[in-house]
């Protein structure tokens, strides 16, 4: 514990040099929500218009049509992986497609080799574009959306919101969850700065949005 | 590779200080055309998208006033808030360790990997691990880092040094990467193009076996949650999340500073982060992380907190402020300095207006003693003109055209604590002289005017002395017939 | 109005016409001109190159000369320099401030109250844009950094340019970026300001325009020192030059650009 005590001690002398009375008080003056309510048309409109500038591709269904549209989206897959909890396993089963439950756990070289995988959402937000995944039992861990090639993504609507502080609310009553934060395909602007889509992360991001 | 030769040529010393001072590293770059070709460009494109998703956002200036805020409040809280960080990350099954320096923490990421019997790791990128030079020291203790980003796998493959926080091989283009992949990568497919596609695919295939079957990761952190243990990073490509989800053991170092207090800041900081960075709405990925989850990601997680130099930083009351910085590097793609020296000026893994006011700091440069002779880093408080670009860009807010103002003080105190006083300071005591008095200074003037036969016509050319580097590519006006004074008593008198 | 002169010290010795046509400009518009001569200068070249207990005297002397206004002795003071006025406002009571002499910094801050860069006068003060001015002269206008960042002085120079009379005045490129002139920043970096100026004055070049204008004569001598060296004929004009021409009293150009074919390579 010696580093310890000693940069805690090092803090506390800076502080006594540096510190010029109370820090000011955070306010917080920006947006805490917007007048897009969550689920509304235009809530989807401007999250599709988003996801679509960064190259994810956005489908809508209803309950009936999922069936139809993942179909469409998973023939050339070959397997697909699903999280244990994940509410369309049934559905996804009737398909022509390899479903790999992930119990016992896949090994990564199996996750690698999957063509797909079709995870929930726990929110998703407009403005940016994003989605985010919480590691619950209809996602799964995080190495299933990260390594198989195709991620599909099925959101509900009413799970859209605006803004990130409307997100981050959701998020904020379980933040102990393992959190993955997706805008977009994986990409790269480090080569003079031209944007490359998929580099390490899915090639492919398919986003349904149900309901 | 005949063409590629390692930017800066010779291995540094240290990764906060390894050059020339700014002016003579300077007139290194200033040199390579080509490297400023590639800067000019990717500067302009990266502050134009910057520009254009900042203006998008009607809260944008409430959210800096937030940012600033927070990282304030972080500063004044520090104690509390890294013990209350420890206690949660300990508490979900993270262990946290104290790293008061470099060779400290290099020693503690060591034993960890050592531990785990690996020779090998993956890296996400961090400027944490950059500032403490961790891959040569892990190198020398036998262990492969590898770097994942794919920015940072080209400066590592070519033996540079980083010159962009953000896009560390900026100041290489696409050909020059090219011949590094075709030339350092074993694996690079044969005909690689510098199709900025084919390279990004080139390192997807390089670094894929890696990834799946490493066993310990080592990362920086964007940010850590005091209140609940909560630790994040942002990234673009998606090796990120490899490095954070695939191995067994993630081994985090982060600087003391990188805290805020509540999990609600994090919708501060992933609003500004992004936008001010890479001008996206949103980055690609980020994960955040809470110590252990049982059967999601690594199931051992170490937290290296680290001093380094910061505890200095923070005991200057003007200075202190570069601590609130979250490595956005937006100060240096709107810094005109920058964009014509480029990073590798700067003799630091921090360059720029930000690594001008940090590096200093972090040394504790000047604090203490006389300065030493062409200290590098006592030059750096004095590569800006000042513009104020790099306030105006910055997402919290850091007032760093003060802070270089106030670290040139503290440079030039040093420096006459030397026996003998420097040309610069005899000359700013005599101008001081004329400067405190209107009549001095009306004498000065009208000496000045009589100085004019010196010159031929309205102007002078080229100068010997300090004003060599003026003259060599401007003229200078030959000063007027009449100052202005002269002029105001006729004037004066002529109106009565 | 009855408004005080802060010539500027760099203005005063190497170019009076800034101050000469400030003069000119505020008595045309029927305003009283006086000029303190106890000034001398504002302290920031000491405070920008790290010289800040020099710099303290200076600002003392600057905060005597100017004290009167706190007396209401002169309604306002104008410099016609956005640099200087930037010191003047934040950076003389952290000069003083830094060795604990807070009277003078609180003096310092309350004269900087009262002093305007000139274009801020004329727009916000005299609530003018249209001064009644001539010049028949294609123009460029570059907003100095620290008019733009420090002051603030937004399109309030533009706005009384586009109202002159006959001037046809275009679009810089680029026209926010530094022109690498910094003070000091010039001779201890004087490598990187030359490329900096040289990448300014392409964009000048391109414009076409006969005249560069700016608020403030220091960056007008850098980017004018080089457009002279390379005899591209556009010459440099402070904007209190132009708004001060007139149809009766045009504008006499205190450098005449060196002609193209005047230089030998």
């Amino acid at each position: 514990m010696e580093a310890r005590e000693a940069i805690l001690a090092r803090v506390h002398d800076a502080l006594a040099r540096s510190q010029q009375g109370p820090a000011p008080e955070v306010v917080r003056a920006y947006r805490a929500s917007s007048d897009v309510a969550p689920g509304s048309p235009e809530a989807l409109e401007l999250l599709t218009d988003r996801l679509v500038d960064y190259r994810a591709r956005v489908h809508t269904a209803d309950e009936a049509g999922l069936p139809q549209v993942l179909a469409g989206l998973l023939a050339a897959a070959g397997s697909v992986v699903v999280p244990p909890g994940l509410p369309w396993t049934g559905l996804l089963e009737s398909l022509d497609v390899e479903v790999l439950g992930d119990t016992p756990p896949l090994g990564n070289t199996e996750l690698d080799r999957a063509g797909a995988v079709v995870t929930a959402a726990r929110v998703a937000i407009a403005e940016t574009g994003t989605i985010v995944l919480d590691g619950q039992p209809d996602q799964g861990r995080r190495a299933l959306s990260l390594v198989p090639d195709h991620h599909v993504c099925v959101l509900r609507r009413d799970q859209v919101v605006a803004t990130v502080p409307e997100a981050v609310a959701v998020l904020g009553r379980h933040p102990e969850r393992p959190q993955t934060w997706i805008a977009g395909p994986s990409a790269t602007s480090d080569i003079e700065l031209v944007r490359v889509e998929g580099v390490h992360g899915p090639r492919t991001l398919d986003v349904v949005i149900l309901g | 590779m005949p063409n590629v030769r390692p930017q800066p040529a010779h291995a540094p010393a240290h990764p906060l200080r390894w050059g020339e001072p700014f002016p003579e590293a300077a007139h290194e770059t200033l040199a390579n055309g080509q490297m400023r070709r590639n800067l000019a460009h990717a500067t302009r494109t990266i502050r134009d998208k910057r520009l254009r998703v900042t203006a998008e956002l009607p809260d944008w200036e409430a959210l800096r006033d937030a940012g600033a805020a927070i990282k304030h409040q972080v500063m004044s809280e520090l104690p509390a808030l890294l013990v209350e960080l420890e206690r949660n990350v300990t508490a979900r099954g993270g262990h946290v360790h104290w790293a008061r320096d470099a060779e400290e923490a290099n020693r503690i990421v060591t034993d960890l990997v050592r531990a785990k019997g690996a020779d090998e790791v993956v890296k996400v990128k961090s400027m944490a691990t950059q500032e403490i030079g961790l891959n040569e020291h892990l190198e020398a203790e036998g262990i492969t880092a590898t770097e994942t980003d794919l920015a940072e796998l080209i400066v590592q493959l070519a033996g540079d040094m980083p010159s962009h926080v953000l896009v560390p091989a900026i100041h290489r283009n696409r050909e020059e990467i090219r011949e590094i992949f075709a030339g350092r990568m074993a694996d690079a497919p044969a005909g690689l193009t510098g199709e900025p596609r084919e390279l990004a695919m080139a390192a997807r295939a390089h670094l894929r076996a890696k990834f799946l079957t490493a066993k310990v990761a080592i990362s920086g952190a964007n940010l850590a949650v005091a209140e609940t243990g909560t630790v994040a990073v942002f990234e673009s490509e998606g090796n990120g999340r490899m490095c954070l989800t695939l191995p067994e053991t993630l081994v985090t170092v982060m600087g003391i500073e990188k805290l805020v207090p509540t999990f609600r800041d994090v919708e501060v900081f992933a609003q500004l982060l992004p936008r001010s960075s890479t001008g996206e709405r949103m980055n690609p990925y980020t994960t955040l992380w809470t110590g252990v989850t049982p059967g999601d990601g690594p199931q051992e997680f170490h937290l290296v907190l680290l001093d380094n130099g910061r505890t200095k930083a923070l005991a200057d009351e003007v200075g202190r402020q570069a601590l609130h910085c979250i490595r956005c590097s937006a100060c240096m793609n709107v810094c005109p300095v920058y964009e014509h020296t480029g990073g590798h000026a700067y003799g630091s893994v921090y360059p720029g207006p930000i690594g001008a006011i940090l590096t200093p700091q972090l040394l504790g440069t000047g604090t203490k003693g006389s300065l030493p002779h062409h200290d590098a880093t006592a030059s750096l408080p004095f590569a800006s003109s000042l513009c104020g670009a790099c306030y105006e860009a910055c997402p919290v807010k850091i007032d760093i055209p003060t802070a270089l103002v106030h670290l040139r003080g503290r440079m030039v105190e040093a420096e006459q604590r030397r026996p003998l006083p420097t040309g610069w300071a005899t000359a700013m005591r005599s101008a001081a002289a004329v400067m405190t008095s209107g009549s001095r200074f009306a004498v000065a003037a009208r000496a000045a005017g009589l100085g004019r036969v010196a010159a031929r016509g309205e102007r002078i050319g080229r100068l010997p002395g300090p004003l060599a580097g003026w003259t060599s590519v401007r003229d200078v006006p030959a000063p007027p017939r009449q100052s202005f004074r002269q002029w105001w008593s006729q004037h004066e008198s002529e109106e009565r | 109005m009855r408004i005080a002169l802060f010539a500027t010290c760099i203005a005063e010795t190497m170019f009076p016409q800034a101050p000469v046509a400030t003069v000119r400009l505020l008595e045309r518009l029927g305003h009283e001109v006086l000029f303190p001569p106890g000034q001398a200068c504002c302290g920031q070249m000491h405070t920008n190159t790290g010289y800040l207990d020099q710099a303290v005297p200076v600002v003392r002397n600057h905060v005597a000369a100017f004290a009167p206004v706190l007396d209401g002795e002169w309604d306002a003071i104008v410099a016609p320099s956005g640099s200087c006025v930037g010191s003047v406002r934040h950076q003389q009571a952290m000069v003083a401030d830094r060795v604990g002499d807070r009277g003078l910094a609180r003096d310092a801050a309350a004269v900087a109250e009262h002093t305007y860069e000139l274009s801020e006068l004329l727009v916000d003060v005299l609530g003018l844009t249209d001064v009644g001015a001539h010049f028949p002269h294609r123009v460029t206008y570059h907003p100095t950094c620290h008019s733009l960042r420090m002051v603030h002085v937004g399109d309030r120079p533009l706005r009384l340019l586009r109202a002159v009379d006959g001037i046809d005045l275009v679009d810089l490129p680029e026209a926010e970026s530094c022109c690498g002139f910094g003070g000091t920043f010039a001779l201890k970096n004087a490598e990187t300001s030359a490329a900096m100026v040289g990448e300014k004055v392409r964009n000048v070049i391109s414009t076409g325009a006969e005249v560069l204008t700016a608020g403030d004569y220091s960056c007008l001598m850098n980017m004018g020192g080089r457009l002279s060296r390379h005899g591209t004929g556009v010459t440099v004009a402070h904007l209190a030059e132009i708004l001060a021409s007139t149809r009766e009293a045009p504008w006499e150009p205190a450098f005449l650009p060196r002609s193209a074919q005047a230089v030998k390579p």
